[in-house]
This record gives C-alpha cells, structure tokens and sequence, in this order.
C-alpha cells in the first residue's frame, strides 16, 4: 500500500493509540516545562508539533546511559566466580513526529553501528525493530541551514513514512515495507489531491532557510589546518558538551563500570568531543588538550573524515540545534563556510 | 554609546593584545562574544540587550593581559576572581558598561515560535521583531532576563572605564528573594517532586558548570573524574540531582548570581534558583554576598573559632 493518503486530523489520536495495541511502544513530542521531548504517548494527549523539538529523538534508540550487562561476583569453596547477565531485549519501537533532519541523523547512526564492523548489536537490535514516522518541516528555525548539508525540509532518508501536516490533517507518504506493516489497517483516504498544496509548503519552507554555503563546495585543507583559523573562530566556545548532546548525529560514548559491593553494571553513556576527558590517555597524555584541538575535531568529524569514509555522507543534518542552544553563539554554518570560502 | 566602547577599546588595544566584547551572531536576537585582536575588527562590536553573555568568565583562562566589556552583574564575577586571587588586576582593563537589563534570548524563540528572526529592534521600552509570518512586540519588562527584573547592581562595581552614566537600580533590596521565599514555605514533598521534575531534564552536557564564571575546575571537576568517583555516569536522577547538588555548593558564597548557568541550559532547569536559595542562607549565616567589595574574604574560604550565626551543636 505505498502511495500517498490523508489521515484526517480527528483520526490521529485513533492512529496512535492502534498503533500502541499493536505492541509499538510510541514516542513523540511532549511539551515538558519549555522544552520539547520525544516521551512515551500517553494514550491520549496530542503531540506538541508548533516547535522543533529540543532534544533530536537519537536517546530512543542510543540511550544517555544504557546497560550493556550486569555482573555479579559470588564466593563458593574458596573460588571466585563472575555471572554475567544480559539485558531483556527491547521491544517494536514507533518514533512519531521527528523531522526529517532528525530522521537523517539515524542514517549516521547505521553507518557507523549497523553497516561498519564490528556492527553494534545493542543499536542495532533497537534500530531494526523500529520504524520512523517523520513530519515535513513547517518551518525552519533561526539557525537551520540543512539545504546547506543536501538535505531538504521533506528528505526521506531514514524515514519509513513521511506525513506533512495540512489542515485537513497529514499527508502521509509510505516509504517502506516497516511502513506499510506499520499502517496496515489505519483509516487512511486517498491523499493524491493534496499533492500541489504540500509542495507548495514545502517550496515556502525551503525559502526561509539559510544557505550559508554549497553542499557540493570543499573544505580547504590548508586552511583547515591553521592554528590560527581555529583562535580566530573558537576563541569564545567555552568547551560544554551542549553542541554534541543535542546533536542528531553525535553517537560517541564511553563506557564504564559502575559497582557497589559485588553487584553492578557495564554501563555505556554519551560522551562529548568537547571534553577535555574526552581523548585523555592513562598515561596522561591528551592529543585534544586545547578547546581549538577539540572544535577543530569535531567540525573535521562531520565535515571531511566522515564523508571520506562514508562515501561522501557528511554527518550534520543541518538542524541547527547546536547553534540556536549554544550558550555562546558559535554557528558551525559560518565556520564551515569560512572553510570552504578560503582559498 | 558603541563609538564610546569601540573608542575605548581601540586604547586599549594600544597596550593589551585582546579586548573582549560583542558582535551580532547568527540572528537578530542573538549576540555573541568577540575577541578582538586587530584594530580593524572594532567596527564589529555592537552593544544592545542582546549582549547578554558574561565576558568576565573567559578571565581566568587568559594568558595575556587584556580588556573586557562588563555589565553589572559581570562585573560582580571579576570582584570574585580578585578575592579568590584567581585574576591579577593589573592584568585586566575592566570597560564598565551601565546597563538596564538583557533579554531572555530562548524565551524569545520561544514566543516567536522558533521561527527565522529577520529584524529586531529596541525602541520606546520595546523589542519589535519581525519573523518570516508577523511583527512581534514585546515590553521590553517582558523579554528580560528574570536576574535583570531584581537587578541591584545595573552599574558595574569596579571598572577602569565607564562608558556612560551609572544607572542606580529602583529594586527593592529586601524583596529580590521573595521567590525563594515563597519556595521555602512550600512543603517539603511539593519542593522535592519539583525538583525532581526540574532536574530529570538534565542531561549532563555541563553547559551550566562551563558558562559559569566561578566553576574554575572545568576538566578536573568533581562530576566527571573516575577518581574520586563522586556520580556515576548512569543517566538517573540520583546521578543528576547529585551533580547539581556538588555544584551549587562549590558555589556556596561564590555565586555572583549573573544567571549564565541557567541561560545556558537547553533544558530550562531553573538553576539560578538553586543558587540563590543557597545564596540566601550564605546572606544568612554570614551577612555575605559575593562579588560586592574586591577586599574580602569569601566566608568558605577562611574560618572563625565561634560564627555567631551558627550555633555548635551540643555536646
């Protein structure tokens, strides 16, 4: 049943919650305090969809902190034994209402933890039993710039169906076979009428974003590699983990054990760039002991190493979180366009 | 009044290699810090309520003498730094600037539904902005920060420059802490399910430890070294409440309340409020405030063998 349909605006609620008995554990958009998180629906309040949300959806799938398995030393006749546990499976997983940009942000995610090896099987098991409902972006926010990275307000990449909302209701496209598996049954209407009207929308969004460079222009290495450029620019972040927590792309983490007495966990947790810790070796010695050496890295990171290993993908969807929620204003759009501009 | 802080800056520029101030970011709304190190940059400096970062916290961390813009409230953070011989005076050259408050920069966005900002503007008392579908005014009461709506100090408390006439505050000392007030009457459980919904937000990204002038251990902080292991990295509310609980008493009569850590936040903790309370009962205990007189000593930092507030538990 691919195709293009209208599921009129009463019906959501219906949608969501049939899409609950069908065993999809569902997040989306919540207002909580004045920000925006993707939580679990709870069977009767619409999402909030006026704002982008505050955080990308990414925790669903790559918690702050999850448990990779728990340990537990036992003393028998003299001899020590270690137990090992495994954690319980996750279950079908609904994300409804992430943008495409966030959507994007989980095909980073599968390159590196799905289609490198050695593949990672805690991401990989959620990731395979989840499907991805995306909206079209209404609007861009101040600091968006994803027409910039070659994406666009309605791109489709890591979405398995993709709605936009109009006032009758969404516009929903069905991409994928997890989508049609997903719909099977949903009171959906023909929607090919509304096709002019959705594009129109989405020709209006795609003016209001800024275009501060070409996806297809390069980095200039030599400038790249300029302490200079990197004082110049970076003088004023104050090395948080802001950027890279808010980020759909950010996957690093680290991975400790954490134990009281004879019991305790192998935990993995988000892990920033941005931190000193970050590259800091037993030995002491720190390859990134400057905050140059760190922002220098991560702009790297998405823009030239990633690309050159994931066949050209540049890992930043373009949502402008980092930039609109960092405490100090540095705009990685401008500095990538510096980058690109020098010669 | 940005010729008179670019004029004074270009002095400055004569004798130190940076001067830190404020150019337009990536919007109309937003601001951000410039380190300007040639003369020809000084034409980017602007200075509006968009200006609402603390430059005085990049001090420690300078390896040259250099001058600074301050607003008040900044400048409470350097008289600190004198205290706690964490700067050198001779090493800065504090450009004073007399200010009637900053605005609310998310709370911006947020009343213009995150949508592109193309204009603002600061007249008659009011932020008119303009957005891709409407203009939007604000009373300019409205779009502050909460610290600048009970600021005492609008002029700053120590300077080398002033760049216009001192402003004195018309807030009531005695009523800047009403709302702590109004908190500590609540009941225990009401203020502990309010903190914990507050606080689950968190995601330790340390925006609020890093925008805060008097957190100077950064990369050796407490919440983060695996020795001593203080928190884990489990992301729970035990683990976060914590973290915030070891920050706001390191800052313990520390605290310049300029507000940086809760306007860095992403997740709208009211981090400030934390703060303020501990502040109170530093103003308690010790008739202390921070950053006020260069010549003092922070209560945590020395001793008395009986306090007169505090009364030795008996024996």
């Amino acid at each position: 049943m691919r195709g293009r349909f209208l599921l009129r605006k009463e019906r959501l609620g219906e949608a969501l919650r049939s899409f609950q008995a069908k065993g999809y554990a569902v997040f989306l958009p919540y207002l909580e305090g004045e920000t925006v998180l993707f939580l679990p629906y709870d069977g009767r309040r619409e999402p909030f969809l006026e704002w982008p949300s505050t955080l990308p959806p990414k925790s669903i799938l790559f918690p702050q902190s999850e448990t990779l398995f728990y340990f537990h030393r036992t003393k028998k006749d003299g001899k020590v034994r270690v137990e090992l546990e495994e954690v319980a499976p996750s279950q079908q997983i609904l994300i409804f209402g992430s943008r495409p940009c966030d959507a994007k942000g989980f095909s980073t995610f599968d390159k590196v933890f799905v289609g490198d090896h050695p593949k990672d099987p805690y991401y990989m098991e959620r990731r395979l039993k989840t499907t991805i409902f995306s909206l079209t972006c209404p609007f861009p926010t101040p600091s968006c710039f994803c027409l910039s990275v070659g994406l666009e307000p309605d791109g489709k990449e890591g979405s398995d169906i993709i709605a936009t909302q109009i006032d009758e209701g969404l516009y929903v496209e069905i991409l994928t076979e997890k989508g049609e598996r997903l719909m099977e049954g949903i009171n959906l209407e023909d929607g090919a009428s509304f096709e002019g009207e959705v594009q129109m929308r989405i020709e209006r969004t795609k003016r209001l974003i800024r275009r501060p460079f070409d996806p297809k222009d390069r980095i200039q290495v030599g400038i790249f590699e300029q302490e200079e450029f990197w004082k110049e620019a970076v003088s004023k972040c104050i090395s948080c983990g802001l950027c890279t927590y808010l980020c759909p792309t950010c996957y690093c983490f680290n991975i400790t054990d954490e134990a009281a007495l004879d019991r305790g966990e192998r935990i993995r947790s988000w892990d920033s760039c941005m931190f000193y810790h970050y590259t800091l070796e037993a030995s002491g010695h720190n390859p990134r002991p400057t905050k140059f050496d760190r922002f220098k890295n991560r702009v790297g990171h998405k823009f030239l190493f990633f690309p050159e290993r994931y066949e050209g993908s540049i890992s930043c969807t373009g949502c402008g979180r980092c930039v609109r929620f960092c405490p100090v204003s540095v705009d990685i759009a401008e500095i990538v366009r510096r980058l690109k501009e020098a010669r | 009044m940005i010729e008179r802080i670019r004029e004074i800056a270009g002095k400055i520029l004569r004798d130190a290699n940076i001067f830190i101030g404020y150019e337009r970011g990536f919007d109309a709304i937003h601001a951000t810090p410039l380190f300007v190190r040639k003369e020809e940059d000084l034409k980017r400096l602007i200075w509006d309520p968009t200006c609402v970062h603390n430059l005085a916290s990049y001090l420690p961390y300078m390896k040259e003498r250099c001058g600074v813009l301050v607003k008040g409230c900044d400048s409470r953070a350097i008289v600190q730094y004198l205290q706690e011989g964490l700067i050198k005076r001779e090493d800065v050259v504090i450009v004073g600037v007399p200010c009637r408050g900053v605005v609310d920069v998310k709370a911006v966005m947020r009343k213009t539904g995150y949508r592109p900002i193309l204009n603002a503007s600061f007249r008659n008392g009011r932020l008119v902005l303009r957005t891709d579908e409407a203009e939007k005014e604000l009373v300019m009461e409205e779009a502050l920060q909460g610290k600048c709506r009970r600021c005492l100090y609008p002029t700053p408390l120590l300077y080398d420059h002033l760049v216009s006439e001192s402003i004195l505050s018309d807030k009531d000392p005695d009523s800047v802490y009403a709302d702590i007030l109004e908190l500590e009457g609540r009941t225990c459980e009401d203020r502990l399910s309010f903190w914990k919904r507050e606080l689950s937000r968190c995601i330790r990204c340390y925006a609020c430890r890093n925008a805060c002038p008097m957190c100077i251990c950064r990369d050796s902080c407490i919440a983060e070294t695996r020795e001593p292991k203080w928190v884990t990295q489990r992301s729970n509310l035990q683990e976060k409440f914590m973290f915030h609980m070891i920050h706001a008493l390191h800052l313990a009569g520390r605290c310049v309340e300029c507000g940086e850590c809760e306007r860095a936040c992403p997740m709208e903790i009211p981090l400030l409020t934390i703060r303020r309370k501990v502040n109170l009962e530093m103003k308690r205990l010790f008739d202390y405030e921070a950053g006020i007189r260069p010549d003092e000593r922070p209560p945590m930092y020395t001793f008395k063998v009986e306090e007169e507030s505090i009364r030795d538990p008996e024996i």
